[in-house]
């Protein structure tokens, strides 16, 4: 047998994408030396071939005629050009190839077969480019964790095929050891178990008179993470909060579970119990919501972690009650600011801007591949996520009324369905759990999984159908933790058994530890009655699925793992669920020392609305949005882009699930790290009350809002970081509570520090996403934010106030303030109800979200949208007595309020419905596509061109 | 009375064949989802259909190239089934993936009936990047089935790799001259240009090609997401409720298939 090499590259290498970007890519690492660039797949394919049958796959199948052309060996560079360098790309060994597996099938249709197959990329780069440039750019092209690079053209890639594993039973020798000791073990294992939970484990193992195997400490591990257990947020609290102890038994059972079991709506279908929160959509179907992030593997590898991200939070519907459809994605991300020189970046970090393109690119190609459309979202800048970028997925899905509970009982056959298991994401979920350090990079590369969505809707297709037809009765995904923490969770209430060396493999060599706790992708684990074992087997078989039976569920209560028919492992659920030792925890929290910054006044504030318009935050993200498949499924309604040249800032996202069906189901998300700087209650608050207005605004039903969080906190082993997170759990009761919008799903990710190689520590600022979804009657109702027509009329509802801390306009400016903006939950309630009598009364032609810069930035946006202007005057604003300087009213960021365009014969029915909540008249629309702010004086504070303000919203991110 | 059947087809990474299927009985037909493996083992079953689609999605992730493998699939699985429905006046669509596997077994892809050649292929965008953004299409065929030959129509694009590129330029005149050329990417307006009014850089503004029966249409564009009024994309802006401009190749082809196949 022989390994075929095959090359193909383009015939216009003029045109060769790849190479322009490659060099666009070296460029932005601050060398130019390199002029041109050349690329080319390879592909090593290991068969009997002839030369005939060769040239046919090469003509055939790798290399498309039309525009390309094939070498079978190796090309060398031309001639003449000494200066060439020549890099080779490869998947390291073990990791998944789905290009790898499409040819061997491929080549089966042909007629043949092959032993193996593996691809690369392969670049020439034509410039002078010394030793330490090469490096750099290696580092750019490839990704360490995953890709062998090889330079030059000498040595070819070692074969993808490993040495088998000989099975060697391992326990591990706790029984003895001191703190010291079991410290030292916990560190060594990477377990990231601290010394109680280590000494809670050896004294358990001492009752039983034995040592732990080593996969009864893995999985303990895993079952116990942060990631998994969520051990900070069950721990009794003492917060000390202005002179007060404020104690909690269990801080998110009395804070965030407490409001939805204190609102006890009906419509409440599955909360808090499930991979995802289930709530009621219509007669017929229910639908659930799940957000997750997956911020340490995306700093490692974003393309890879971002993918497995969306890849991963898709397997949580998938995995709720007996499976949902997804319909609609969510991505939020926050980077530290993109333009920076690579002297700025501390040791072992990707720069802003490659996790940036690398986390859009992954998100991008898992999440429409598997063809659910990515409609709301969100990017954040602050240089403090420069050594944790955050990345939340979230994903909703649809599924029958009584498909929305499963349970698994003894007898029941375990079965896993879809991708193999392989060296993968090993050690994800205890990794994810820690903080971050320079060092990372290498030590955890094995933590980084890799994701082929392919696979993962092969698997969605079938298990539907299996579904619908009754096949299973209970399921979950196989997420952080693997196998370890999916089978360990069905099997919770009635015990399972598993044999170990029936889970496939995606190639040999991996002992029974690693195979039990690989966080290998599109897994999910199905419990199903053995008389309908040959039914389901022909439902995935048909469609290419692997579907396998790796134990059964047996009613002893106890986890028991065998391999090849010897036991390895064998732990009570009750422990393995329950042992984790309870924590009490300290937090305390001060009001920092901030003080509002005194700015002159000006007479003219184009300038700042215009900074405004382009900083990061608020930019336009047409560039991120339009590579996402935003309308596949044929279900948009609102689409992330709005207005007359379909560029225009969505508050939220309506998507209709059921062609049959005029009701719709909203997205949205509110989010405000700056805010948390002054005070974390108020930056919680307000990111639900931004949430709640998103959804308003596009015609959503304020009474059927469920809410999702996603805290993301740096090191809460520190007091005063807790306390900020206590403060916010605090704000998500009272304002649930205010809304009457209970959380239904959520999940935290703590410890999102990093810490440089000096010492210092980088933390990420307090983070809270809220994420909200609710009903629309009839999608038909829908309002937009972009103005529609001249004549009609503009009014503010809601309350302006003096509250420019944390706004835009001090960031512009240099500073942050103090007088971060509050909520008047009863007012912010009122006016959300009334809003939506209004929408759905046909009263409002347009409708904007109050929010990041304030009423001049929502003006500017509405306008550009429209492609129409704006004269508007401050006088029309209800505000506060505080409130008399123009930049106040401009630029200040209060919650609960909404910018309304209403046509003149629809005036008297909106003033009159908005009787009792505040309402300003402001102005109105105008054919000229200028937008003017008159201030009390009536002299004219903004007076722009709306196709400047567009440029310089559109110009920062148009890359 | 007899209903026109249209068969859907799927496979591991097609993606729209819900919405494709829903369009199609919006205009009246009977269509149906069925796996490639199931037509593989009985291809007999295309007798009973007359119409098949090749939906979007990324047909086996797009592996080597877009639709690559599922064509390789087709031509070596079911190239004399897929002639001998052409040859039986029926008709077949396929949607940017579709449209990709259709030009990448030939089928689309050759300009010569008798030289088996592929000449035409579909490759990167000039953006190197995948875009989803709405577009305007001038019709440029008199024969194509599926189109109103007159009327310009608005769709969106959602694809990495829609840029239609020729072996020669010989390619293009002969495509013209056999009226192969269904769609090109204009402006609201009806005029050419650069991007985004092309939004992949295809050659000559291409967006859509038919065969030389005419019953075979590929196009890059998404009809199956503009057949309801509330998909447009600022439908909220409009006054004319009954607009859905996909709705009409479905249409067609279904009106053509009852006339001519029932």
């Amino acid at each position: 047998m022989r390994q075929w090499r095959f090359e193909v590259y383009g015939r216009d290498q003029e045109n060769d994408i790849c190479a322009k970007q490659v060099i666009e890519d070296i460029l932005e690492l601050g060398i130019n030396s390199v002029e041109q660039a050349q690329s080319a797949k390879v592909f090593l394919i290991e068969a009997d071939f002839d030369d005939e049958f060769a040239r046919r796959v090469a003509r055939e199948l790798l290399c498309d005629n039309v525009c390309q052309d094939f070498c079978i060996g190796k090309t060398t560079p031309p001639a003449g050009l000494a200066k060439a360098t020549t890099v080779e790309v490869h998947l390291k060994s073990g990791v998944t190839d789905p290009v790898a597996q499409s040819i061997i099938t491929a080549i089966e249709d042909m007629g043949s077969s092959c032993k193996s197959v593996m691809t690369g990329r392969k670049y020439v780069l034509f410039g002078e480019l010394s030793q330490e440039q090469t490096s750099r750019i290696i580092r750019r092209l490839s990704n360490d964790c995953i890709e062998d690079v090889i330079i030059g053209t000498e040595a070819e890639p070692p074969s993808p095929l490993a040495e088998p594993y000989e099975f060697q039973f391992r326990t591990i020798t706790i029984t003895d050891l001191d703190n010291a000791q079991l410290e030292k073990l916990s560190k060594d294992m990477d377990l990231f178990l601290n010394i109680i939970e280590m000494r809670t484990i050896q004294k358990h193992y001492q009752s039983l008179s034995r040592e732990p195997s080593d996969v009864e400490l893995e999985t303990l591990a895993q079952t116990w993470s942060e990631h998994c257990v969520h051990k900070t947020f069950k721990s009794s609290v003492d917060l000390e909060f202005e002179g007060e102890t404020i104690h909690f038994d269990n801080l998110i059972k009395e804070t965030v579970f407490k409001v939805t079991e204190d609102l006890n709506k009906d419509w409440c279908i599955s909360v808090f119990a499930d991979n995802a929160g289930v709530v009621g959509f219509d007669e017929t179907d229910a639908i659930c919501f799940k957000v997750e992030t997956h911020n340490h593997p995306s700093a490692l590898d974003p393309y890879g972690g971002a993918a497995t991200g969306i890849g991963g939070v898709l397997r949580d519907p998938m995995g709720t009650g007996l499976g949902a459809k997804p319909i609609a994605n969510t991505d939020v991300f926050c980077f530290a600011e993109p333009e920076k020189s690579f002297d700025e970046i501390p040791k072992g970090l990707l720069h802003p801007k490659r996790i940036m393109k690398g986390v859009v690119s992954g998100v991008r190609d898992y999440g429409n591949r598997m063809g659910i459309p990515t409609v709301n979202g969100a990017v954040y800048f602050d240089d403090r996520y420069i050594g944790n970028p955050l990345v939340f997925c979230g994903n909703i899905g649809i599924m029958p009324n009584d498909k929305c509970f499963g349970d698994a009982e003894p007898g029941d056959l375990v079965m896993v369905v879809g991708g193999r298991t392989g060296r993968d994401g090993i050690h994800g979920a205890t990794f994810s759990s820690g903080a971050m350090t320079h060092e990372h990079e290498t030590i955890f590369s094995h933590a980084v999984q890799i994701g082929n969505a392919i696979t993962e809707k092969k698997v969605l297709d079938t298990l539907l159908q299996a579904r619908d037809a009754g096949l299973y009765v209970a399921i979950t995904d196989c997420g952080a933790g693997g196998l370890s923490s999916a089978v360990g969770e069905m099997g919770e209430k009635v015990g399972v058994e598993v044999d170990i060396e029936k889970i496939p493999l995606k190639y040999a060599g991996l002992n029974y530890t690693e195979t039990w706790i690989s966080e290998a992708q599109e897994r999910m684990v199905i419990a199903v009655k053995p008389e309908r074992l040959e039914e389901v087997g022909e439902i995935f078989a048909g469609e290419n699925v692997e579907a396998t039976v790796i134990g059964r569920f047996t009613g002893d209560k106890k986890l028991t793992l065998r391999y090849a028919g010897e036991q390895v492992g064998r732990i009570d659920m009750e422990f393995l669920h329950n042992g984790v030792p309870k924590y009490s925890r300290k937090a305390c929290w001060e009001k920092p020392a901030v003080t509002e910054p005194v700015i002159k006044a000006k007479d003219n504030y184009n300038d700042d609305l215009l900074r405004i318009l382009s900083s990061y935050n608020v930019a336009s993200k047409e560039w991120v949005i339009r590579q996402y498949d935003h309308e596949v499924q044929g279900s948009s309604v609102v689409k992330p882009l709005v207005g007359i040249t379909n560029d225009g800032p969505s508050d939220a996202a309506v998507v209709k699930p059921k062609f049959n069906s005029d009701k719709g189901v909203a997205i949205s998300c509110g989010m405000n790290p700056f805010y948390g700087d002054i005070d974390p209650y108020w930056m919680a608050m307000s990111g639900i009350d931004e949430a709640v207005r998103n959804i308003v605004c596009v015609g959503a039903r304020p009474d059927r809002i469920a809410l999702l969080d996603n805290f993301c906190w740096g090191d809460c082993n520190k007091p005063e970081v807790f306390g900020s997170l206590v403060r916010a759990a605090q704000a998500c009761y009272d304002g649930a509570m205010g809304f009457e919008a209970p959380f239904i799903s959520g999940k935290d990710s703590l410890n999102n520090n990093f810490i440089c190689d000096d010492g210092t520590e980088i933390s990420i600022p307090a983070t809270l996403l809220i994420s909200a979804m609710s009903i629309v009657d009839d999608v038909n109702k829908c309002v937009t934010m972009d103005l529609k027509n001249s004549g009609n009329l503009l009014f503010v509802v809601g309350l302006t106030k003096n509250e420019l801390g944390g706004s835009h306009y001090y960031k512009v400016n240099g500073s942050l303030g103090a007088s971060v903006p509050m909520v008047d939950i009863k007012v912010a309630a009122k006016t959300a109800e009334k809003m939506h009598k209004a929408i759905t009364g046909g009263l409002v032609a347009s409708c904007h979200d109050c929010s990041e810069g304030g009423l001049a930035i929502a003006l500017a946006e509405m306008a550009f949208a429209g492609g129409l202007g704006i004269e508007a005057d401050l006088r029309g604003v209800i505000k506060d007595d505080d409130c008399s300087r123009a930049e106040v009213v401009l630029f200040s960021e209060s919650n609960s309020r909404y910018i309304v365009e209403v046509k003149p014969e629809n005036y008297d029915a909106f003033v009159r419905l908005m009787l009792d909540v505040p309402l300003g008249e402001i102005g109105k629309v105008v054919d000229s596509k200028t937008l003017t702010v008159k201030d009390s004086a009536g002299k004219a504070v903004v007076d722009i061109e709306t196709d400047k303000l567009k440029q310089a919203w559109q110009k920062p991110l148009k890359w | 009375m007899a209903q026109v059947k249209v068969l859907v087809l799927r496979a591991a990474g097609i993606n729209c064949d819900m919405e494709t299927e829903h369009a199609f009985g919006l205009a009246g037909a009977l269509a149906q989802r069925v796996h490639i493996n199931r037509v593989i083992e009985r291809p007999e079953m295309l007798e009973d259909f007359h119409i098949m689609v090749f939906p979007g999605g990324f047909s086996y992730g797009d592996d080597v190239a877009a639709g690559k493998i599922l064509a390789n699939q087709v031509t070596h699985h079911l190239s004399d089934r897929m002639r001998d429905f052409i040859a039986g006046g029926k008709l077949i669509l396929g949607i940017c993936n579709g449209f990709q596997v259709l030009v990448k077994t030939g089928i689309l892809g050759r300009v010569d009936d008798v030289c088996d050649e592929q000449m035409i292929t579909i490759t990167d965008n000039d953006s190197g990047k995948f875009e989803d953004r709405w577009i305007w299409l001038e019709p440029s065929s008199e024969k194509c089935v599926f189109i109103n030959p007159d009327t310009r129509i608005y769709l969106p694009i959602a694809h990495g790799e829609g840029k239609v590129v020729f072996k020669n330029s010989g390619v293009l005149n002969k495509l013209k001259a056999d009226g192969r050329v269904a769609f090109r990417y204009v402006d609201e307006q009806g005029n050419f240009g650069g991007f985004p009014v092309n939004p992949n850089g295809s050659t000559d503004s291409i967006a859509a090609l038919c065969d030389t029966t005419g019953r075979v249409l590929g196009l890059m564009p998404h009809p199956e997401r503009f057949v309801r009024f509330t998909q447009h994309p600022h439908w909220s802006r409009l006054e004319d409720k009954a607009r859905a401009d996909g709705r009409m190749i479905f249409e067609n082809a279904v009106r053509y298939a009852e006339k001519n196949l029932l």
